[in-house]
Order: structure tokens, then C-alpha cells, then sequence
């Protein structure tokens, strides 16, 4: 159950599948870069998904929020099933929060401005709610005292943390991030990580992209490999990594953990 | 084994350096002309060339326009070497005497007091727009861009339009209203036709907007188009009205109030236009696609000079018959239709420096589609080109002297028009005159420019520290 109240009322009234594919399949051009993937995500689990590289781990992602559209199968978002309707595109990335490899911050607003403008103008919250709630989720990512900055003025670590609360702030259901500490410094990785952590302990739902194998092992249910376009292979995390049954899991485990 | 006997590849830092300031840069006049202005062979003479264009072009400048100018007299006689006893630079009597043929044109005398409102008027609005610290920018800017051009246009031409039919009118069902019946001196015909086509279209856009997208958005659309029939509406009644102001046509408009009213009209159309087209390019509708690529491909490849001919002498022999559109006005939209396509050149390349990951953050909040242009991507991308913008402002700014060849009489067309008063002719009265003109362009050329540089700035502070 969840911890932070904001989230707790969030989940409230969800459907119990947070995420459900299909037999989705999808090509670029010629290029078949997601092979009939079947997966489901259920509410507050946290998942995540690593791979070498090209093996489709954002393109599956960014198929759930429909920054990339899938041509075969079906993909059903918190009960909202995606297909070219473009309400339905705008509800399911309402509930559905994502952070990018590199923050995607916007830098002509200052902090407390990207965290607002999303609530102002998509669920038309007033501007004073739209403050208490962006500084909540900053407090909660522990760079209040940054608010009134320009996204240029703060560390990588600071701004994926910025990412985060931006997210958070649509009271999204389901978090996705892709590779999230992936362009930090390691100096800066551990204080978003930490992040991640305390979200996962409010009991959001994530699917994480990472290589973080620590970050794995500590929150996630379930560790997903991908391959050339498909899951090769899915387990919990204590499992999949002592015990990993296909030859590529071990090929590609062996080379990140040394 | 202390420290000094390690091999010198190893190395453990003893002591934490506190920070120090920066040295003293190379201060001192002297110091600063050697670095700056003879540092190298192709410097000095660069630094010597440069002086000596100095030299070559500032004092005769300075002895024509202030030393050896001549400052008073009422007519040629003050500026005529022979009488007055010495070398005769800049005339500037003459400017005085043809000073508001200038700035009103064969604006009638006793109605220039509307045109010094217009100009108050419009700087009243403008410079708090302009200065960031002012409040109320929201309340300014629909004044100023809203309520301003009304007002400018009423009180330029006079207003009471008389207007008698509006769409349907048009379309051939003049019989449907009582021609000729007026109230408080408004067509009866015009303001019930202007009603019943309103409702007909909000009707039509009802239904075209149930058909496309959907049962639901019927209301939304009908109410679109009423509210703006109903700023139509209101801007139309403005003209219509009857203020008891005499009417002045806009071929007595000339000078610099000609220029003002193409240039403003020019600029605040042109980045709006040129922003819709720049969109419209990039947008994944093929027919909006290619429409706002043959529109800008097309003005772009047309020089204005054509543009002004065709919308003068060609236009009218295309309109039916009953159809009359003022000449001055005729030009100020072929102007604006110009500059809007080049501004969506500029628009455009702002738009492409925008990565993908902040249209993507857009859409990953839930942003659609017109909200991520609006509030993440145009701002970005404008800013990226204000310089860009600016330029073709200035550029319009200084095109408008064009107009002059299809007869309006812009600054430097009343201008001309004075140089041929016999009164004033003299050696000088054309450096005079082509001196003052250049320095009012420039004067308005400059302040954009140092405006948008001081805006630029101010906007690249707000990011970086
Ligand atoms: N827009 C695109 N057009 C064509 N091919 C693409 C496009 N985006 C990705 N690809 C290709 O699809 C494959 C999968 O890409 P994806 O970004 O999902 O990989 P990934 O697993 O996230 O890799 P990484 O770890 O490098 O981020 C790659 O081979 C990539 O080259
Ligand atoms: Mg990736």
C-alpha cells in the first residue's frame, strides 16, 4: 500500500492490470524491432527490463505511453486500450509518467514551472494547487530550495530528479523510465536511484530500462532480458541473476557484472 | 621515506589550495591598445585603415549636417551660397517648412489632431509592452494589438462605413433584407444580413465538426465560430458607426504615417501569419502541407515590387464589379502576405533546432498536440530566432519605401514631392532631404535592433546564471 499520500490517491479506483501487450509486434521500415512481445504488468509492480544494446528495451517502453506505435497486437494501458484515437493517446499518457535518458526538462521554465505546466493546462488545476503539489513532489526529491532555477543551472542528478517530480506532479499510475542514470556522472547515479527506491517503497507501479543490477536486486519483481526485439528471458530478480537459464542472459550478465 | 624520495610519477596531495582570485588582467591603456589594436602586422594595419576611414567620413559628415548647415529662413533664399556668403551645407529650413507634409502627407490640416492621437496613442501602448517590469502585460497586449487597431483605424479614416451587405448580400439574396432602412445611421439590410449569415455559419460549422470528428464536438465548434463572428461583429460596428468624424480617404495618408501604418501593420501581421505557415509546412496533413508550401514558395519567389503592382493595377479587373478595396489597404496586405512568408522561413529554422526530446517530454505529460507547440516548442524556438526576426522586420520596415511606386506617398515619397516646391530649390535641398529620411529609418531600424539585442539578452539571463 502506498506511503505518500498523493500517490495512495492516485492509485485509488485503478484497475488491477497495469499494463497488458499482446503478440505486439513492430518494425521500422523493414526493421523488426519488437517480435511478438507478451507481457503484463500488474498494480505496483515494479519491473525491470535490461538488454544488450538495440535489443528494443525503449522501444518497448515508449510503445506503452505511444510515443512509438505498435503495428500488430494490442496493448492495453490501465484499462485503456491504444489505437489511433488520439483522446485516448492523451489519457493513457496522462496516467502514465516517463523520465528519458537525458531529463527532456524544459529549459525556458524554471523548475517549479515544469512541474507546474502539465497540471495547469492538461488537468486544469489552479495554479496555487499546481505550486503545493510541484513542491511536495520536489521535497519529495529533495531539491526544493532549486524551484525557482532554470533546469541549465542544475546538475544531471538534479534535473533527472526534477524529471521525476515533472512526472509525478500529473499523479501519474504507472512510471516509466529509460535508463534514467544512464547519461550521469556516478557520482550523481546513487542520488537518483535513491529516488527511484523511495517511489518504489510508495508502491508506484515502474517499468525501468537500467543497468543498474544493485538497483535491480533491491526493488524490482521481476527482471526482464531482451534480445533482438524479444523477451528472452523473465524472472525474479534473485533468480535471474544467480540462476539464468538462456545462453544469452549469461553471455550478457557475465560481460555487465565482470 | 618522506614525501621528496617517492618516484616522481607518484603523487599524494598534502595540503587543500584555498581558491584565489584571477589575475589582474592586462589593465592600462597601453597595455590594452597592444593587445587590441597592434597585436600583429595585419592588425596595425587594419587599426590604421580603420582610422583613417574615420577621418575620411566623420568631419565632412559633421562640417555638411551641423557646422556649415543652415538652421533658419523661410524659404530658398537661406540656403543659396551666392546670398548667404558662405559655403552652405544641410538646408535644414527646408525640412521645418515641409515637416508636416512629412509626417501627415495631404492629411487635411484641420483633422491631423486624430493622426497625433494615433501616435500617442500607440506609444502610450507600446513602451509598457515593451519594458519588461511594467504589470498588467495580458491587459496591455489585447490593447494594444486588439482594441488599438480599431480604434487607429476609426479615427484615421473617420469610420461610418456605411456598410450595405454583408455574405448573403452578396451571394445574391439582397431582396431577403429592407434596402435602404437605417437606425441610428446603421444599414438595417447590413446588421440583419450580418446576423442571419452568423447563424448559418455557426450552424454550418456545427455540422461539418459533427461530421468529421464526432457528435461531441458540434457545440464546440458552433461556439468557435460565433465568438468570432461576434469580434468581427464588434470591429465591424466600430467602423460602421457614425462619430461624427469627417471622413478621410487614404489617398490624402502620406508620409510618415503611410510608412507607420504599412510597417506596424506589416510586423504584427507578419510573425502571427508567418508562424501559422511555419507550422503548416511541418505538419503531417499533406493538403495543409502543401498549401503552406506553395504560399510561401510563391510570395517568396514574387518581388514585392510585382506584388504591389498586380494587387494595384491587376487585382481590381479580377474583383466583381460592386467589390472596391481601398488601394492603401490593397498594399498594406500585399506587404504583410510578403513578409509573413519569409517570417515562416525564419519560424521554421527555430523550429528545426528543437530536439526531439522536448517534443517528447511534451507528449510523455499529456500535452496534445497544440499545447506542446504553444507552451514548449514556439517559445524555444523564437527565441532561437529573434535575430532572425528582427532582421526581417527591419527589412519590411525599409521596404515599404516601395510602395511609392504604385503611388503612395510613404516618407520618402512625400519627400520626393517636396524636393519639386520651387520655393526650396537649392544645391542642397536633396542631401537635406535624403539625410533626414535616412536618419528617421534609421532611427526606428536601430531601436528594433537594439531592443531585440536587449531582449535576447534578457532572455539568455533567465537561463544560464
Ligand atoms: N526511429 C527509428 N528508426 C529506425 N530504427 C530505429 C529507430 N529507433 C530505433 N531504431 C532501431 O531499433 C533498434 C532498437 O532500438 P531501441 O532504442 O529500442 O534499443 P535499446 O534496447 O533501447 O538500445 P540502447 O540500450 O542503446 O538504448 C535499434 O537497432 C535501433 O537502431
Ligand atoms: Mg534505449
Amino acid at each position: 500500500m502506498s506511503i505518500d499520500p498523493v500517490i495512495a490517491q492516485a492509485e485509488a479506483g485503478a484497475p488491477k492490470l497495469a499494463v497488458e501487450m499482446v503478440g505486439v509486434n513492430k518494425w521500422y521500415g523493414q526493421f523488426h524491432v519488437l517480435r511478438d512481445v507478451n507481457l503484463t504488468v500488474e498494480r505496483g509492480e515494479r519491473l525491470v527490463i535490461c538488454g544488450p544494446s538495440g535489443s528494443g528495451k525503449s522501444t518497448l517502453i515508449r510503445c506503452i505511453n505511444r510515443l512509438e506505435e505498435h503495428q500488430k497486437g494490442r496493448i492495453v494501458v490501465d484499462g485503456i486500450e491504444l489505437t489511433d484515437d488520439l483522446k485516448r493517446i492523451d489519457e493513457v499518457r496522462r496516467e502514465v509518467g516517463m523520465c528519458f535518458q537525458h531529463f527532456n526538462l524544459f529549459p525556458h521554465l524554471t523548475i517549479l514551472e515544469n512541474c507546474t505546466l502539465a497540471p495547469m493546462w492538461v488537468r486544469k488545476m489552479p495554479k496555487k494547487e499546481a505550486e503545493e503539489v510541484a513542491m511536495h513532489f520536489l521535497e519529495k526529491v529533495k531539491i526544493p530550495h532549486q524551484a525557482h532555477k532554470y533546469p541549465g543551472q542544475l546538475s544531471g542528478g538534479q534535473q533527472q530528479r526534477v524529471a521525476i517530480a515533472r512526472a509525478l506532479c500529473m499523479r501519474p499510475r504507472i512510471m516509466l523510465f529509460d535508463e534514467p542514470t544512464s547519461a550521469l556522472d556516478p557520482e550523481m547515479v546513487k542520488e537518483v536511484l535513491d529516488t527511484m527506491v523511495e517511489l518504489a517503497q510508495d508502491g508506484m507501479t515502474m517499468l525501468c530500462v537500467t543497468h543498474e543490477m544493485g538497483f535491480a536486486r533491491q526493488v524490482a519483481n521481476r527482471v526482464i532480458f531482451m534480445d533482438a526485439g524479444q523477451i528472452i528471458e523473465m524472472n525474479e530478480p534473485n533468480a535471474f541473476f544467480s540462476n539464468p537459464q538462456h545462453e544469452r542472459t549469461k553471455l550478457f550478465l557475465s560481460q555487465i557484472l565482470h | 621515506m618522506s614525501d621528496q624520495t617517492l618516484s616522481p610519477h607518484v603523487f599524494v596531495s598534502s595540503v587543500l589550495l584555498e581558491p584565489a582570485p584571477p589575475p589582474v588582467s592586462d589593465r592600462g591603456p597601453v597595455r590594452w591598445a597592444r593587445a587590441h589594436l597592434f597585436g600583429s602586422v595585419p592588425q596595425v594595419l587594419l587599426t590604421l585603415f580603420g582610422i583613417w576611414l574615420v577621418f575620411a567620413v566623420i568631419p565632412p559628415l559633421v562640417q555638411f549636417f551641423l557646422i556649415d548647415a543652415v538652421w533658419e529662413g523661410t524659404d530658398r533664399k537661406a540656403c543659396l551660397p551666392a546670398d548667404v556668403g558662405h559655403p552652405v551645407g544641410a538646408c535644414w529650413p527646408f525640412i521645418w517648412a515641409k515637416i508636416n507634409q512629412l509626417t501627415y502627407g495631404f492629411y487635411p490640416a484641420d483633422e491631423r489632431w486624430r493622426v497625433n492621437v494615433v501616435y500617442a496613442l500607440g506609444a502610450v501602448l507600446l513602451l509598457p509592452l515593451l519594458i519588461q517590469k511594467v504589470p498588467y502585460k495580458r491587459l496591455n497586449a489585447i490593447l494594444f494589438f486588439g482594441v488599438y487597431p480599431v480604434v487607429a483605424f476609426v479615427l484615421l479614416t473617420g469610420g461610418n462605413f456605411g456598410l450595405k451587405r454583408f455574405l448573403l448580400g452578396y451571394l445574391g439574396f439582397d431582396g431577403l433584407f429592407p434596402i435602404g432602412a437605417t437606425v441610428a445611421g446603421l444599414s438595417v439590410a447590413f446588421w440583419a444580413d450580418f446576423v442571419v449569415s452568423s447563424a448559418l455559419l455557426a450552424l454550418g460549422a456545427a455540422a461539418l465538426a459533427r461530421f468529421v470528428a464526432g457528435p461531441g464536438a458540434g457545440l464546440g465548434a458552433a461556439r468557435n465560430t460565433l465568438s468570432a463572428l461576434g469580434i468581427l461583429g464588434a470591429v465591424l460596428l466600430a467602423a460602421d458607426i457614425d462619430v461624427g468624424l469627417q471622413p478621410v480617404e487614404t489617398r490624402l495618408w502620406g508620409g510618415l504615417l503611410v510608412t507607420l501604418v504599412i510597417a506596424v501593420t506589416g510586423i504584427t501581421a507578419s510573425l502571427p501569419f508567418g508562424i501559422l505557415l511555419a507550422l503548416g509546412r511541418r505538419s503531417h496533413l499533406p493538403l495543409v502541407k502543401i498549401c503552406s508550401i506553395l504560399f510561401i514558395e510563391f510570395w517568396r519567389g514574387v518581388p514585392l515590387i510585382t506584388v504591389l503592382f498586380f494587387a494595384t493595377y491587376m487585382l481590381p479587373l479580377f474583383l466583381p464589379g460592386q467589390l472596391t478595396i481601398d488601394g492603401l489597404l490593397r498594399a498594406v496586405v500585399g506587404v504583410a502576405l510578403f513578409a509573413s512568408a519569409y517570417m515562416a522561413e525564419v519560424v521554421r529554422g527555430g523550429l528545426q533546432a528543437i530536439p526531439k526530446g522536448q517534443y517528447e517530454g511534451a507528449m510523455a505529460l499529456g500535452l496534445p498536440g497544440s499545447l506542446k507547440m504553444r507552451l514548449v516548442v514556439l517559445p524555444q524556438a523564437l527565441k532561437l530566432v529573434i535575430p532572425g526576426i528582427v532582421n526581417n522586420f527591419i527589412g519590411l520596415f525599409k521596404d515599404t519605401t516601395l510602395v511609392l511606386i504604385v503611388s503612395i506617398f510613404d516618407l520618402l515619397g512625400a519627400m520626393r514631392a517636396a524636393f519639386t516646391d520651387p520655393n526650396w530649390a537649392t544645391p542642397t535641398t536633396l542631401f537635406t532631404g535624403f539625410g533626414f529620411a535616412g536618419i528617421v529609418y534609421f532611427v526606428f531600424c536601430f531601436g528594433m535592433s537594439r531592443y531585440s539585442m536587449a531582449l535576447e539578452k534578457r532572455l539568455d539571463r533567465a537561463r544560464h546564471h
